[in-house]
């Protein structure tokens, strides 16, 4: 790569950078070749890094205000929605921004799966990215733990009881999380303290998914290797910076309207009650993003196994490169599998909508089936189909006009697989 | 490049963005500021009432306003004859005690000292005053600075007498 | 096959309200809908309104229900009832309070002041069940907030009183309502025609205490919801300016590659 012979043109910048090279870090992450056929699903990682600094900052500010005491919290929340000086807008902001981060990562972890960006030689890349989404989840759980509300409480309760299901030791490891024999003030405190430090571990690891990012650089829509990099790359200063920027502030546009106009419409009103230990809401259901791992949890009859079964669902796609047997990764390429694909996506929000619905009679049904067909998909119809399924030519570079919208036409190419 | 005109549109383009962009940003860096400034409650405890009927001539109290110590002293006739017999050349930072305490036998102040804010000790130093154990600032029986590193005499804060019973600081 | 992709896209988006839908749902009725004044982009409260509503939350609802989280200050800001600071001042002087100790040690009761919070009708939430038949009145502060439904629901509970269905027996102590969850509520029926007295001269009837009292509460929730709107109509026309803006200069950085990308 070019940044191996980068000089900087000042004297004084030649020397720091011969001493701790940032002007070469910075050469390389300004010229680092990206293929030019990006589409906008790959501006997902940029605006992911807006989510993390933008929850990082407001976090903190808000760590500023927010007492983590049972008795306090609920009125230090509110304290920050009125009294402090923009204290609603910086919540609002935070509360949503985890919602909106999701959402973000969700629509990278499916647009990965859908053009193979998990396939070799990007398998590191993959697993610290599921690494930091299950950081995300345990930090978002938390954070939802801290208005200590009637929902924070609750969730709390029902999620640290899962370790209850381990056997012999179970009820040591809850009391352990709890600093107590229930949720209460100590529980509160510990989960602040973690809250506030996983986000930097999610950093700390963001660096790492991006430096192993740059070791094979960016996969793209057609799934193949750059041949040429001056033909087929673009420099990512200022051809993917401007096009990052630009979907960051449609995205931003979205997450406005949800901020100023819509505040409250992705939490649950029962959290603006406060927690109760003697009294659970009626209706307990996770944040939306969760709502999948909720639907597998609760679809397997056995406390333990249900369990087992979450975390595995999760597990499941940390080995998601060695499952797929297919060398082909993009599902252009890929008639079947596609069509895979989208009932994979049509089973997740079938669980997460099951997830919302009590645990009775056909939903029950349907969750189950549901979960049965997520890991049928991964431990089943990926490695099978990697074997059987005949695929549609490749084209010879990423310059080479390529088709997308034809694929599914007559196809006449020169190489094959 | 394809003619000359071009560069200068695309910089009107890439100069408007900027600009755009540049205003926003600080839009929205302000509230990440402003949430530190003192807040709607905080702003609201302006004043405190004393209760000041039970102070002997020559006694002070000590009252919390807004978080500071406010010292109110019934100062004895030597004393105030004392603050007033001082020629304001003598001073650091001329003041005259008239304007100090309005009403002579009450001087009220905030007792925080102006070089690096401790609490003066009263009855202290050599002006019968009070003395700041920090770094040995004297301040006179009117509270004003004498001697040492402080470059003000202690602040007055706005009060007033509700009755002839009760002080309202703030 | 794009086309597809955008649909299930916008679909999951679709979803996402939905579940909060579905929770929602489970409601016995319909409930009763106000055109409130606060609703959608440009929403403002009504001052008149929330004049009138803190009048009927500190005549009818404020012997039981608290509201611990506002302050009398909160009455004379902007964005709210805006009483002017005297009129706020007058109504703090009301009530009393303990505070203390004083400089005997002892605790005294004075006044309340512009800087106290509203006074609870109750000691704590013992005293507050033991007063109600075991029934705790839930704190109003921000009770629109925490009931699904919102600002509808409660207006529609104020005005849900009835005589039960045959089918339904009512111990003593309980009420029928039909908009309350599970139909069944501790509280009396709060209101009646002419309960108070307003002082504009608006004719008391229970729909306008109602829809004034949920003025008050809805305000009360949410003291920032008219800087929020105004904040928001600015931040959403500005992003969509700067998307444009980004737009082409992305377009016009773009033309140096060579086409077909």
């Amino acid at each position: 790569m070019s940044d191996h012979n980068y000089v900087p043109s000042s004297k004084l910048g030649k020397w720091f950078n011969d001493r701790l090279p940032l002007l070469s870090l910075s050469a390389h992450l300004r010229e680092y070749p990206t293929p030019k056929n990006l589409n906008y699903w790959w501006t997902f990682g940029g605006i992911l890094t807006f989510c993390l600094l933008g929850q990082i900052i407001t976090g903190i500010v808000l760590a500023m205000h927010y007492v983590a005491q049972a008795d306090l919290a609920f009125e230090s929340v509110e304290h920050i929605m009125r009294d402090v000086n923009y204290g609603w807008l910086i919540r609002y902001f935070h509360a949503n921004g985890s919602s909106m981060f999701f959402l973000a990562v969700y629509i990278h972890i499916f647009r990965s799966l859908y053009y193979g960006s998990y396939k070799s030689p990007r398998e590191v890349i993959w697993i610290i990215g599921m690494i930091i989404y299950f950081l995300m989840m345990m930090t978002a759980f938390m954070g939802y733990v801290l208005p200590w509300g009637q929902m924070s409480f609750w969730a709390a309760t029902v999620i640290t009881n899962l370790f209850s299901a381990v056997p012999l030791i179970g009820e040591s490891i809850t009391n352990w999380l709890w600093g107590g024999f229930a949720v209460d003030s100590p529980t509160l405190t510990r989960f602040y303290a973690l809250h506030y430090l996983f986000p930097f571990l999610i950093l700390g690891l963001v660096i790492l998914h991006i430096w192993a990012l740059h070791v094979p650089g960016n996969n793209n829509p057609v799934g193949i290797e750059v041949k040429k990099p001056s033909k087929d790359t673009v420099p990512f200063h200022p051809y993917i910076v401007i096009k990052d920027l630009f979907a960051l502030l449609v995205f931003l546009t979205l997450f406005a309207f949800f901020v100023f106009y819509a505040p409250n419409l992705l939490g649950h009103a029962d959290n603006y009650i406060e927690a109760n230990p003697l009294v659970t809401p009626t209706h307990i259901v996770p944040e939306w993003y969760l709502l999948p791992f909720y639907a597998i949890l609760r679809s397997i009859p056995d406390k333990l196994l249900g369990v087992i079964a979450m975390f595995a669902s999760i597990f499941v796609l940390v080995i998601l490169p060695w499952l797929d047997t297919s060398k082909i990764r993009s599902a252009l390429f890929r008639p079947l599998y596609r069509q895979f694909y989208w009932l994979l996506v049509l089973d997740v929000l079938v669980l997460g909508y099951m997830g919302a619905l009590p645990p009775e009679g056909i939903y029950l049904l349907i969750a189950r089936v549901a979960t049965a067909y997520y890991f049928i998909h991964f431990l089943v119809i990926l490695p099978v189909l990697g074997f059987k399924e005949k695929t549609i030519p490749l084209p010879l570079s990423i310059s080479e006009p390529v088709l997308n919208e034809s694929i599914d036409g007559a196809q006449n190419n020169k190489m094959s697989t | 490049m394809s003619d000359q005109k071009k560069p200068k549109r695309r910089d009107f383009l890439y100069t408007a963005s900027y600009a755009f962009g540049a205003v926003g940003v600080g839009a929205a860096i302000w509230p990440l500021i402003d949430q530190m400034n003192p807040d709607a409650s905080v702003k609201a405890l302006a004043s405190t009432e004393v209760d000041v009927s039970l102070i002997e001539p020559g006694k002070s109290i000590t009252v919390l306003w807004r978080g500071k110590p406010v010292f109110i002293k019934r100062r004895t006739q030597e004393e105030i004859a004392e603050a007033r017999s001082v020629e304001l050349d003598d001073l650091i930072d001329p003041e005259k005690d008239e304007d100090r305490a309005k009403n002579p036998e009450w001087l009220v102040m905030l007792g925080v000292c102006t070089h690096l804010g401790c609490v003066p000790l009263e009855d202290k130093g050599d002006y019968n005053g009070w003395f700041c154990p920090c770094h040995g600032s004297h301040y006179d029986t009117s509270g004003r600075i004498r001697k040492g590193p402080a470059p003000q005499n202690m602040q007055i804060p706005k009060y007033e007498f509700v009755n002839n019973n009760t002080i309202k600081i703030g | 096959m794009k086309f597809y992709f955008k649909i299930i896209f916008i679909l999951f988006i679709l979803f996402a309200f939905n579940n909060q839908r579905i929770e929602a749902g489970e409601k016995n009725k319909e409930l009763l809908k106000v055109d409130w004044s606060f609703k959608g982009i440009f929403g403002k409260f009504d001052r008149a309104s929330l004049q009138r509503g803190y009048q009927v939350y500190s005549e009818v609802c404020a012997s039981c229900h608290s509201m611990k989280l506002l302050s009398y200050r909160n009455l004379a800001e902007k964005g709210g009832p805006e009483f002017s600071k005297e009129q706020a001042k007058a109504i703090a002087s009301n009530f009393e309070l303990t505070d203390g100790p004083n400089s005997d040690g002892e605790m005294f009761t004075r006044s309340a002041k512009l800087s106290d919070k509203f006074v609870e009708p109750y000691q704590n939430i013992e005293e507050a069940k033991a007063s109600n038949g075991g029934s705790y009145p839930p704190d109003m502060s921000v009770l629109v907030k925490a009931r699904s439904g919102g600002a509808n629901y409660i207006y529609s509970v104020l005005l849900g009183y009835d005589n039960p269905p045959s089918d339904v027996t009512i111990a003593d102590g309980v009420y029928y309502n039909t908009y309350m969850i599970g139909n069944k509520i501790m509280m009396p029926n709060p209101l009646s025609e002419g309960l108070v007295e307003y002082n504009d001269g608006t004719k008391a009837t229970k729909e306008q205490m109602a829809k004034d009292v949920v003025t008050f509460l809805a305000w009360a929730a949410e003291p920032h919801l008219e800087a929020r709107h105004k904040i928001g109509f600015k931040a959403i026309i500005y992003l969509i300016i700067l998307s444009i803006l980004a737009y082409f200069s992305m377009k016009r950085l773009w033309s140096r590659v060579e086409p077909e990308v």
